[in-house]
């Protein structure tokens, strides 16, 4: 907090007087005291535990219901009075002048909203009038827009100013934000409009469902990284079989993301490539051991047994619902666009988009890695092999994405490996490395 | 959940007579209700067809939670809110700011509750019928009941006309009491199969969340549109839709953790490490012995986890054991693979219990017989672990061979072997379950 720029303190400093100044002004005759004081606490309950949104450091707190039910209710100045009880959060938010500047920010978002709500005619209307809902929901949308755009302006101004935060960065999230704190605020008019006939119960049956639904939400949350991290070990136990390639679905996982990501997938398909990556070799354990760590040519059963690992992973994957399209992923993994993979020896476009950015990811991550056989590549070497397969092997618009990605987000080898004492444990060859193809004998068998 | 899901037979077939006499008395009810409404014709019908609408709604949107149960929420907020409706909006002539309760009265009886309810059930049904997922009675009827038994209890109340306070106060019981019933309703069908305290305690943790937030909107909803009008309606239902979308995304992420689990326990299988369909069968047993054993639903699911990966410490072996049988492995090879296994659990971070169980699946069950166990003695294995140290020799003695003799000779080994290596009470669980299975 020491180190806050100038700008910064001075945009705070600002913020702050002008709500002390718009404060000191309210008339504080006519204001429903009781009101305020319930709304007051109802504020602070909500707020004292947000629900975090999957953007990162962004929280929206149920305390948006209870500011927007203020401003319907008390108007400008009260609304502003209600935003400054902030001050006292239950949040943990240590220094004094975060408080203050929260507090500052809420009574100008409540002041505003009031006044908006005043000027379209909102207060015309009582809510034991009848069809009160019509008439007041025009008003009281331009109300919460206003007061979830102060809010954010004003939180994101400090953000940018003590360069927490960049101004392109902000923008990229707040369609998020905007949207949670506007549904948020929605269920204030919930609360107003049954103020009138049953008082602070209003209050506890709009919040009840929503307090339960975050709780659900918690819980799926903590599940779904349970799951995650299940499906990690479990990747991790398949990869124990070779010392050389631990940490391998891992990696080719997170190459798949980057590319996902770099193309401009849905968030809902990188997530899908992101476990695509992490299983496309479970198959592997299909393939006896004997052969996976077999030094010097293979004979074509042998090869045979290798081919079959994509189709030995599909089989023990096909039954998770979810994974869906990136069963496709995992089955045609090394399919190249000449159309001289395996396991179909598909060409071109038939090959699955997913299998196309698997088979970049995983590719890089065997050749940047160390071998039984050989030191671990440098990245350029690989990137340069890469870009010389792209065409024949790659897709060269996935190999194009994985280069604009690298060079943005960088890439983290696997550290060297001291080779393990016992010697059954690795591989003699990599079937992924696109630089050493495997070995096979033309013997009798062949034709 | 169950064990048995695989082979899911069509809704009607698997009705016992709980179930049965369940669906028979709501078909009464419906009947009572509609021959009555037909009778004195229907009360504010615009009020009926509006809420009609919504637990028609809410019918399509069903889900199921995790434990095989089906869930509207919508539907039962809404149709409990007509249940608990005092009136329908202001007066049109009512001053500005007018007296408490001021309102026009809902005059509709508890008969048409109930018909409504049962229309828009039965509407909302007909979508999933098209699309051939086969509807089931026994939850549509006890959401039915529920309902019925509400607006039985609380329509007579409306007609006291009495002040906000003491109607909430009503309403606030009518809808735990609700929320009671239909834990109690839902435990009874299920103790046909496991104990009934169990049930009640699973019942409770499943359901009492779900619950709550659906009585307060149903609260809300009485409330809103007494005091604003049918308008209101659509726009309260809001709070039940976020904790609708929030459940069902906790179900649908539970069952695909289920899922993973399930499939990946096949890599032993693909390795060669263990006879096909061994992971599978052994989890199918144990489940069914740790019900026997009046394990709760949260225990089974641990349970159901442990059997699946018991022998994914495999994995590290260079070489399968021949056939798989762990059994036949000595035990220091034995309590390596366990230890391996819950290794491997461990290091998701999120399961140690199960990491646990595995590790001790592996222990004999030594201690507890008599005096002449020493006073130093390991504690026996937690029943988890002894479950699946059953399940697993019975299932590798026997594999999927349906042979009635071969299983009954493995269960004479296993029950020479109990009290040193096995619980008696665990095997006696497992002679139960094998007994019951249908012949092959």
């Amino acid at each position: 907090m020491r180190e806050l720029p100038a700008a910064a303190w001075v945009f705070v400093g600002g913020v702050v007087a002008l709500a002390a100044g718009l404060v000191a002004t309210v008339p504080l005759t006519d204001l429903d005291w009781t009101t305020l004081a319930v709304l007051a606490v109802l504020f602070l309950v909500c707020d004292s535990r947000p629900a975090q949104l999957t953007v990162e450091r962004a929280r929206v707190s149920l305390g948006f219901a209870a500011s927007l039910a203020g401003v319907v209710m008390l108007g400008p100045g009260g609304a502003a009075l209600l935003g400054l009880s902030a001050v006292v959060t239950g949040q943990r938010m240590f220094a004094p002048v975060k408080r203050l500047f929260n507090a500052a920010q809420f009574a100008l978002g409540g002041y505003a909203a009031g006044r908006v709500f005043d000027a379209l005619g909102g207060p015309r209307f009582h809510p034991n009038e009848a069809a009160w809902v019509e008439h007041v929901i025009g008003p009281f949308l331009a109300a919460a827009v206003t007061f979830v755009l102060v809010n954010l302006a004003l939180t994101g101004g400090v953000l940018v100013l003590s360069r927490q935060a960049t101004l392109g960065g902000m923008a990229a999230q707040s369609g998020q934000l905007v949207l949670g704190c506007l549904g948020y605020s929605m269920f204030g008019l919930l609360i107003a409009g049954l103020w009138p006939g049953i008082r602070a119960f209003a209050a506890v049956l709009v919040l009840l469902p929503l307090f339960i639904a975050r709780w659900a939400l918690e819980q799926a949350h903590d599940q779904q990284r349970s799951h995650a991290a299940t499906l990690a070990s479990l990747c991790q136990a398949v990869e124990t079989k070779d010392y050389y390639t631990r940490g391998h679905s891992e990696r080719v996982s997170r190459g798949s993301v980057m590319i996902a990501r770099q193309i401009g997938m849905r968030p809902a398909r990188v997530e899908a490539i992101r476990y695509a990556g992490m299983l496309h070799d479970v198959g592997k354990l299909g393939v006896p051991t004997t052969v996976l760590q077999k030094d010097g040519p293979m004979t074509e059963q042998e090869f045979a047994a290798i081919q079959l690992h994509p189709m030995r992973g599909l089989e023990i994957v096909r039954e998770i619902g979810f994974l869906d399209e990136a069963l496709a992923g995992i089955m045609h993994h090394h399919e190249k666009m000449n159309g001289r993979g395996y396991p179909m020896g598909l060409a071109g476009d038939e090959i699955p988009e997913f299998a196309r950015v698997i088979s970049v990811a995983d590719a890089f991550d065997a050749m940047t890695s160390t071998r039984s056989y050989r030191a671990a590549r440098g990245i350029d070497e690989a990137v340069a092999e890469l870009r010389r397969c792209a065409g024949d092997h790659f897709d060269p618009v996935i190999v194009d994405a994985f280069l604009t990605a690298l060079e943005r987000e960088g890439w983290e080898p696997p550290g060297p490996v001291a080779a393990p004492g016992d010697a059954a444990q690795t591989t003699a060859q990599d079937h992924d490395d696109p630089t050493a193809p495997l070995r096979v004998t033309r013997d009798g068998a062949a034709r | 959940m169950s064990a048995g899901a695989g082979y899911r037979r069509p809704g009607w077939q698997t009705l016992d007579s709980g179930q049965a006499l369940l669906i028979a008395v709501s078909g009464l009810i419906v009947l009572v209700a509609v021959t009555q409404v037909f009778a004195v014709h229907l009360v504010q019908p615009d009020i009926a067809v509006f809420f009609g609408v919504l637990i028609a709604l809410g019918e399509l949107f069903r889900m199921v939670m995790p434990g095989n149960r089906e869930v509207a929420p919508v539907a039962t907020a809404g149709a409990l809110g007509y249940a608990l409706l005092a009136g329908v909006g202001p007066r049109p002539d009512a001053p500005q700011g007018g007296g408490v309760l001021d309102v026009v009265p809902a005059t509709h009886s508890s008969f048409q509750v109930i018909a409504v309810a049962a229309t828009g059930m039965i509407v909302g049904t007909l979508p999933h019928i098209a699309v051939g997922r086969s509807p089931r009675p026994d939850a549509m009827a006890r959401r039915l009941v529920t309902v019925a038994i509400v607006a039985v209890a609380f329509r007579p109340v409306v007609r006291m006309r009495p002040d906000w306070l003491p109607l909430l106060a009503v309403m606030g019981a009518v809808v735990v009491c609700a929320c009671f019933l239909d834990v109690l309703v839902a435990a009874v069908i299920r103790a046909e199969s496991v104990r009934f305290g169990i049930a009640v305690r699973d019942e409770i943790r499943a359901k009492l969340a779900l619950c709550a937030a659906t009585s307060a909107t149903a609260m809300l909803i009485a409330v809103a549109t007494t005091e604003l009008g049918p308008a209101a309606l659509l726009v309260f239902t809001a709070p039940i839709l976020v904790t609708q979308f929030a459940f069902r995304r906790y179900a649908g992420i539970r069952a695909t953790y289920l899922q993973t689990v399930r499939a990946l326990s096949r890599v032993t299988e693909v390795g060669g490490y263990v006879e096909t369909g061994h992971s599978r069968r052994v989890s199918r047993l144990a489940v069914s012995m740790g019900r026997e054993l009046g394990m709760s639903e949260e225990e089974l699911l641990e349970l159901e986890y442990a059997a699946l990966m018991h022998d994914i410490g495999q994995l590290a072996l260079g070489d399968p054991i021949p056939g798989g049988a762990t059994v036949l492995a000595s035990p220091v090879e034995q309590r390596r693979i366990a230890e391996l296994g819950a290794e491997v659990i461990k290091q998701t971070g999120v399961l140690d219990r199960v990491a646990d169980i595995v590790r001790l699946s592996s222990h004999p069950y030594r201690t507890a017989h008599g005096d002449a166990a020493p006073p130093d003695a390991e504690p026996p294995p937690p029943l988890a672990g002894r479950i699946i140290k059953v399940a697993n020799a019975y299932d590798d003695l026997v594999g999927d061979s349906g042979d009635r003799d071969r299983g009954a000779a493995v269960l004479e080994r296993l029950r020479l072997d109990s009290a040193a290596e096995y619980d008696p009470a665990v095997v006696e669980a497992l002679a139960r379950v094998v007994d019951r299975r249908p012949r092959h």
